[in-house]
């Protein structure tokens, strides 16, 4: 299969949510404890959890060539860059000052709209300045209160001919839990995809096989998925009972 | 051996099973159940069967662990190979989600149990990297974890060149990979006082320094793992059974490498010279003088030649990682930042290693603040900043990738391990079909897969 096929049989059908800026959760009171009694008198404390933001030009080193030369190759396929990049995110914890430059370990993330997808990763695969021919696979992250987001498939590549990595996000909602195969494109990417359907219940259309690839196959649910019961049971010890440890006090 | 279609009369021995196994395919489809006996008689009462599937597997000997192969033959040619995977996964990935990102090492350290330093300073890097506290590392833990790496991959390989000599009937081999493996076990245990699932390396540096003698205990046992490595390469490299067996046998170039994300000796092997550790160097990588050996035949022979290499170039950097443990003794292995280094005050006790006990005295006698933090370090962990993060290192097999996903809390919102192991297993059904039975056992070993990793 071809990216471009790819893209036409899967596009479409999907309806996207406008793109939130950022996954946002909130955190309450000192050590986030929520089923005892606050006696750290921080029990008001409010705070906003925000993921990294979208950037802005400049992105710095390379980032900026490479969106550019994406951008390019998705116009001669007639995708507009905006319709298929959502955002562009680069998170570098070690930049400390606006004017500074990415540093070393800088990462560049693309939040690709699904109905993109196959033709955002055929484009970085293909071109010669591109050139992202090593694909290191899929994974799933869950985020149940990034409402209408939920699933969300991350791809690593990896251009061994310049040296450069890239992430690509995709996110579907929990309603609609579909995202087009990459294993045309990236034929690496198939156990992973599988992988992500066990755990997370990512539907990835047009897969060759997509059947649970660790869990058995007649498992019920989707182990990774953060509303996934744990299923641990109370234990007594000495009178006291220690809960399950998705019930029990956390951190965090 | 008998015939078990649905209507025949069941035999004596099909009443030990708790169900014909011919209701596993449904009415109409032949079952054939065969235990012992001469293959051509069975192949003769089996006719009308075209296909042939059997089972290698989970408990194979050769397949290192539980891996499940099914195998569809033709006389003794592999039609179609399939692997089936799962039966050793624990949920590590899971179970990291509950606990502080310092605990987090405990956890992926024992995933791929044969080359658990790898997981351990991937999954450390990755956290500081998130922390953005990558460069205040201090040099002597990033050569201690270097020389931890390097010894563990010639460890790894010896049990890949060991087992696999082994599963071609080669016990000699295996004898001597392992004997050589003990050697650098015994220093992992004078190090990290474990010989497996260390939990040595930690965010931010390693657990606790070398201790003293350390690199003159190495120094003692860098010749007699490399005399091993060269017994064994005497017995191997020019053995014309071991040569006929292996030499083009599981061949895969390397476009097809690219396409299956095969990477590590596999790759090498079709002639692509990509190692992480030159490409997108970690831990000071940059800084050691070593070579990336690659040869052109992609077969399984080469892939032996390139492993025992592999092996000589890492006691190269090993013996440079020793020089500058000399040139640091006494500087710190763990970052400055107390807000984060693990309070591993460690001395040895009456009772073996425990914490110090002037450690003790002084945060439970003088400094309540001490107390405090210490605590809570333990207990709550330290947060992280909200963000992803992907690292990945040379680990003996391929690539291993860390994906962290934080959401500023004190234990990770997702954990993901690419295991090179689990991603190479997809190349087992086009190193196999077309190929004889018996060589379906060396290209498997040839790919090096270790279950725990796989499944994790």
């Amino acid at each position: 299969m071809t990216g471009g096929e790819g893209r036409e049989v899967v596009g479409g059908g999907y309806d996207l949510p406008e793109p939130t800026a950022e996954h946002v959760a909130e955190r309450t009171g000192m050590f986030g404890a929520h089923d005892t009694g606050d006696t750290s008198g921080y029990g008001g404390l409010v705070r906003t959890v925000t993921m990294p933001p979208a950037a802005t030009r400049p992105y710095g080193g390379w980032f900026d060539e490479a969106v550019d030369v994406l951008a390019e190759v998705l116009d001669e396929q007639g995708v507009a860059f905006g319709d298929a990049v959502e955002r562009v995110v680069v998170f570098d914890p070690r930049r400390r000052t606006a004017d500074a430059g990415p540093s070393a370990d800088a990462e560049l993330t693309l939040y690709v709209a699904r109905q993109h997808l196959v033709a955002v990763c055929q484009a970085l695969r293909d071109d010669q300045d591109l050139r992202f021919e090593l694909s290191l696979g899929v994974s799933g992250v869950h985020f149940p209160e990034d409402a209408g987001r939920e699933l969300h498939a991350v791809y690593h590549l990896t251009s061994v001919t310049h040296a450069r990595r890239l992430r690509l996000e995709v996110t579907c909602p929990d309603s609609d839990p579909h995202v087009p195969t990459t294993t045309g494109v990236y034929p690496t990417n198939d156990w992973h995809e599988r992988e992500t359907w066990d755990f997370f219940g990512i539907v990835f259309d047009g897969h060759p096989g997509l059947a649970r690839i660790e869990m058995p196959d007649d498992w019920p649910g989707h182990p990774q998925r953060k509303d996934y019961p744990l299923g641990g049971i109370p234990v007594e010890y000495k009178g006291a009972t220690i809960p399950p440890p998705d019930t029990r006090r956390q951190y965090s | 051996m008998t015939s078990t279609a649905s209507d025949a009369p069941r035999m004596p021995h099909a009443a030990r099973s708790t169900r014909p196994p011919s209701e596993d395919y449904g009415p109409g489809v032949p079952g054939f159940e065969a235990s012992g006996g001469d293959w051509d008689e069975i192949a003769r009462e089996a006719i009308g069967e075209e296909r042939i599937v059997v089972n290698m597997g989970p408990q194979h000997p050769s397949t290192h662990g539980v891996l499940r192969l099914m195998l569809e033959i033709d006389g003794e040619t592999v039609t179609e190979a399939r692997c089936g995977i799962g039966y050793l996964h624990t949920g590590i990935e899971k179970n990291m989600e509950f606990r502080t990102w310092t605990q987090g090492t405990t956890f992926c350290t024992r995933m791929d149990y044969l080359a658990p330093l790898f997981q351990e300073t991937a999954y450390c890097l990755g956290t500081e990297r998130l922390l953005g506290i990558t460069d205040d590392v201090p040099e002597r833990a990033s050569v201690i974890r270097v020389l931890m790496m390097e010894l563990n991959r010639v460890a790894s390989h010896l049990v890949c060149l060991g087992t696999g000599g082994n599963e071609m009937g080669a016990t000699t081999v295996m004898t001597i990979g392992f004997t050589a493996r003990e050697e650098i076990l015994r220093l992992f245990e004078a190090i990290t006082g474990l010989r497996m699932n260390h939990a040595y390396v930690r965010p931010g540096g390693v657990a606790t320094d070398a201790p003293e003698g350390f690199t003159d205990q190495v120094r003692a046992a860098l010749p007699k793992v490399r005399g091993y490595l060269g017994q064994l390469g005497d017995l191997m490299l020019a053995n014309p059974i071991f040569k006929s067996r292996l030499t083009d046998v599981g061949v895969l170039n390397l476009a097809g490498c690219f396409a299956l994300g095969i990477t590590g000796p596999v790759l090498r092997s079709a002639g692509h010279p990509y190692d992480v550790r030159k490409a997108f160097p970690y831990s000071g990588y940059e800084t050691y003088d070593f070579d990336v050996p690659t040869d052109t035949t992609a077969d399984s022979y080469a892939r032996v030649v390139l492993r025992l290499e592999e092996c000589y170039q890492s006691l190269k950097i090993v013996e440079q990682c020793l020089q500058r443990l000399d040139d640091t003794v006494g500087a710190p292995v763990m970052v400055a930042d107390k807000k984060i280094a693990w309070p591993a005050q460690l001395a040895v006790g009456s009772d073996g290693q425990g914490n110090s006990l002037d450690h003790i005295r002084q945060i439970m006698g003088t400094s309540m603040e001490a107390l405090i933090h210490h605590f809570k370090l333990v207990t709550e962990g330290f947060g992280v900043p909200a963000g992803q993060t992907w690292q990945t290192i040379e680990h003996p097999r391929g690539e291993l990738g860390v994906h962290l996903v934080s959401d500023g809390g004190t234990r990770p919102y997702r954990a993901h391990f690419r295991d090179p192991s689990f991603n190479n297993l997809q190349a087992v059904s086009v190193l196999c079909e077309g190929g004889q039975v018996a060589d379906v056992v060396v290209a498997v070993a040839s790919l090096d897969p270790v279950l725990g990793g796989v499944d994790r």
